[in-house]
């Protein structure tokens, strides 16, 4: 009897590599079903058509939440264990550090965090970056040439500059930056930049994209945001916007590149198709849909920006790894200190 | 002889009593199921508070030094200049709107009151985005000024700037509460005092005023709560409220818990400003108007066209700059070959979580509405302040106070419609109590009573005749509601199922990220809707004259 079974095994194991084959042949991922829980701090906008591919592509069931960064890992936070999301896919790199210290982020393979440079990603390996942004100086040009221009972002704090600076104080980006000049230069150095800039008498704004706006309104002459803001400008309004960027040289901490990025959740009830999401978004096909559609910088290798772009390798980004910029808490004692926020 | 006339009249309300009913309100108790229901909505409506009291004893040590720093002092005294502010705009704006669309000759009568009441319905963040658009030093105005030599125009942010867009868009709240309390008042009053010798100005100052106090101070609680609660429009403009303060710490740091301590201190105001519309309530009368009149029309004479110059002003600031905003994007994007996006789904969306909301709120509201003006009590107190408690704080902090608890205590219900239509209905039923509760005093109990000495039961009495003679008041408290949760941000986008877009979402969501051209059609979508809404509030408030 018992050798009879033999065969019947085998057909079995041979029919089920088959139906897997079979499996893999048409679909990237074959193990994946069911439903996967996106929260989204980057907009419908931009990534709406991107999550919309990988919808069709895997067939699985995407939900999208989409909503600010930091509302959404509030939320994240506040949900606890009972979250229904999958993936936290953040606008920058401090949200997710936030989540990640509370314990709610899972560890990542090594074969996505390969896939970026290893300044792109978290040290403990909880998020990986996957879209690149740098630090710009935004200025008038109905009222300055990129020669009026300071080469330091402390050049800034000159009193001819009073009056004529925005800033977003209360955005992540900017306060990065924030971080990066006190892990560069030390927590005093920030301190005496940050007062300098408040006693030009900045004007405050609520993000990038309004600083941008209000450059070109002529509310302010110079502002500091980050590239991609006027890159969307210009190509709604055309060449005729009467703004651009300027990217600091010298490794100033003002032209930091930041990212932003995507993590899993300790509680996901679908940790392959978590993956798998995490995988197409450091897939060529996403990045050059970054380089091309939000004028961001891809991340992985072979992929190029956009051509009006400098180079993410020209950008003289300072020597930084993003994991340095966890102490949030350490920048916003300062820049309350400095009468910013 | 006049002093006869500005002598307190017979009243209606709270504590009042009709002289020719034999009960006095204070004698009579609650009716159990009343009490018990307003006490569930009161508990509903504590909720969040629950929450942020959860929150704050998380809070470290170094919490008290936050909260006593002189930054803090000058959030919370910024904050409450703030308010004064736009309380006082709201009422110089609101009360003169109310005045001219119901009793004068003004030409145009009728389009005056839908424009005027329009503004509500615009987010306060398109408004300050147009504001600054049009009126920032190098705006769209300062283009228009520039073959004058006009290089730049002075800054419009800080407490005024941020203090006139939030009187521009709720100074409905008190034209069109004091609109209804004008149309309610029986106009025999002002004729007798009249005939009685007193000049028009006087009759206005000692007769007609003192009975709209009631409602002009309702509107205004309502108009300052609102500045209190926003974030669009203070972030725009820069200035720091405790609102803005509140995102800070959750957008900066995540700090839940001192984001808990800052609300906490915005809800002591919120009950402070409540506890003082009370008394404004208390000492002013609400005249009972058994037959109702249509109010008598006051010829404007040379007095008509700055009346109209005036309400141009008020319209071209509150509807034209922001509309004419929305417009120039939706060109411009159109000219930049964007596809015009009719978002008509998405409008339904926004249709049906208003209608539900505003249906479930006024009926909430009843129910404080009827013991605040039947039975005036402790407990009538107690829930109304509770209604009010958490109204100013702003929309983040409620949204996760209900991440917090739905997903503790009701996990099935989280991130439904259920769930999002309930806590609108709780969060905005403030502004369905002031109107029902004065027309429930204006209704009067002996209406009631007369229905029962008909052989009507109590509960058939009211129906039969005191609902009926509240649908002005129903009307105008559910569009209230109903124009406030379209236009609804934060909650709709934590809390809504996922997938499920209204206007509000979408707005945000294209404006962002910079694509204001994609933001203009779900923005015009918004303002169709809303129009829609305030025609047929005025039609019903016609309707009963």
């Amino acid at each position: 009897m018992r050798p009879s079974f033999r065969p019947l095994a085998l057909a079995l194991v041979g029919l089920l590599a088959i139906v897997g084959c079979g499996g893999g042949g048409t679909s990237p991922s074959p193990a994946l079903s069911g439903t996967l829980t996106i929260y989204s701090g980057r907009s419908e906008e931009l990534v709406g058509p991107l999550i919309d591919q990988f919808e069709a592509e895997t067939g699985l069931d995407v939900q999208v939440k989409y909503a600010g960064t930091t509302d959404l890992a509030a939320t994240i936070l506040e949900e606890g264990g009972a979250s229904p999301a999958d993936v936290f896919f953040s606008q920058d790199a401090g949200a997710l550090g936030a989540v990640a210290a509370e314990g709610r982020l899972a560890p990542l393979s090594d074969a996505i965090l390969g896939r970026v440079d290893e300044r792109f990603a978290s040290d403990d390996g909880k998020w990986v970056g996957v879209s690149g942004r740098a630090r710009v100086v935004v200025y008038d040009t109905r009222t300055l040439a990129e020669a009026d221009l300071p080469t330091t972002i402390d050049g800034f704090t000159d009193p001819a500059w009073k009056g004529r600076i925005g800033w977003a104080p209360t955005n992540a980006s900017l306060q990065s930056f924030v971080t990066t000049y006190r892990v560069l230069k030390g927590d005093e150095a920030a301190r005496i930049f940050l007062e300098g800039i408040v006693a030009n008498e900045p004007k405050v704004y609520d993000g990038n994209a309004a600083v941008v706006a209000a450059v070109a309104a002529g509310e302010i002459e110079v502002g500091f945001a980050n590239h991609y803001y006027l890159m969307r400008q210009l190509a709604e309004q055309g060449e005729s916007f009467p703004v651009r960027n300027y990217f600091l040289p010298g490794g100033d901490p003002g032209s930091l590149v930041n990212v932003s990025g995507a993590g899993i959740l300790t509680t996901s009830k679908n940790p392959a198709a978590a993956q798998a999401f995490l995988d197409f978004l450091l897939s060529p096909k996403s990045q050059t849909y970054f380089a091309t559609e939000t004028f961001e910088y891809p991340l992985i290798d072979g992929v190029a920006a956009d051509p009006a772009l400098p180079p993410l390798s020209e950008i003289q980004s300072p020597d930084i790894d993003l994991s340095d910029l966890s102490d949030l808490e350490g920048t916003l004692q300062l820049m309350q200190q400095a009468g910013v926020l | 002889m006049s002093g006869v006339v500005s002598r307190r009249p017979p009243r209606f309300g709270p504590r009042g009593s009709p002289t020719r009913t034999a009960v006095r309100d204070t004698d009579r108790r609650a009716p159990w199921p009343l009490a018990v229901a307003a006490l569930i909505i009161a508990f509903l409506a504590l909720l969040p508070l629950v929450y942020l009291v959860i929150r704050a004893f998380g809070a470290e040590a170094s919490a008290a030094a936050f909260l006593l720093r002189p930054r803090t002092f000058g959030v919370v005294a910024g904050t409450l200049g703030l308010g004064l502010l736009v309380g006082a705009g709201s009422i110089g704006l609101g009360v003169p709107i109310a005045w001219l669309t119901t009793r004068t000759d003004l030409p145009g009568r009728p389009m005056w009151a839908v424009l005027t009441a329009i503004p509500l319905a615009i987010p306060s963040y398109v408004v300050g985005f147009a504001f600054l658009a049009f009126f920032g030093p190098r705006g769209a105005l300062q283009g228009l000024l520039a073959p004058l030599g006009v290089e730049r125009l002075p800054s419009i942010g800080g407490l005024f700037g941020a203090a006139l867009v939030l009187t521009l868009v709720s100074f409905p709240y008190v034209s069109i509460a004091t609109r209804a309390a004008i149309l309610r008042t029986d106009p025999a009053v002002e004729e007798s005092a009249r005939l009685l010798g007193d000049s028009r100005l006087a009759v206005f100052r000692r007769v007609t005023l003192p009975v709209l106090v009631p409602a002009i101070a309702a509107g205004a609680l309502l108009a300052i709560l609102y500045a209190l609660s926003d974030f669009g429009a203070v972030s725009l403009l820069q200035f720091d409220s405790l609102s803005r303060a509140i995102y800070l710490q959750y957008g900066a740091s995540f700090d839940r818990s001192l984001a808990a301590i800052l609300a906490l201190v915005l809800v002591v105001i919120t009950l402070a400003l409540t506890w003082g519309e009370g008394r404004l309530r208390d000492r002013a009368g609400t005249y009972a108007s058994r037959a109702r009149r249509p109010p008598t029309t006051v010829a404007l004479g040379r007095w008509r066209w700055p009346a109209v110059a005036f309400l141009t002003v008020v319209v071209g600031l509150a509807l034209v700059v922001p509309v004419g905003t929305i417009a120039w994007w939706l060109v411009r994007g159109l000219a930049q070959g964007e596809p015009l996006r009719l978002v008509v789904d998405v409008a339904l969306n926004s249709f049906l979580v208003g209608g539900i909301a505003a249906v479930a709120s006024v009926a909430l509201a009843l129910v404080v509405a009827l013991l605040a003006a039947r039975y005036p009590s402790r407990l009538a107190t107690l829930v109304e302040s509770s209604t009010y408690a958490g109204y100013a704080l702003p929309g983040i902090v409620v949204a996760l106070a209900m991440v917090f608890l739905a997903t503790r205590t009701l996990p099935i219900v989280y991130q439904t419609l259920v769930l999002l239509v309930a806590v609108y209905a709780v969060r905005f039923m403030p502004q369905a109590i002031g109107g029902l509760r004065a027309g429930l005093g204006q209704a009067g109990r002996g209406l009631e009573e007369a229905g029962r000495s008909l052989g009507d039961g109590p509960v058939r009495a009211f129906a039969r005749l005191t609902l009926p003679a509240l649908r002005p008041a129903f009307v105008a408290a559910g569009a209230l509601v109903f124009l406030t949760v379209v236009k609804e941000l934060p909650l709709a986008l934590l809390l809504a199922p996922i997938g499920f877009d209204t206007l509000a979402t979408e707005i945000w969501d294209a404006a962002t990220s910079g694509f204001y051209a994609r933001a203009a059609a779900p923005a015009a979508l918004l303002l169709v809707l809303s129009v829609g809404t305030v025609a047929v509030l005025l039609r019903f408030e016609d309707a009963t004259r």
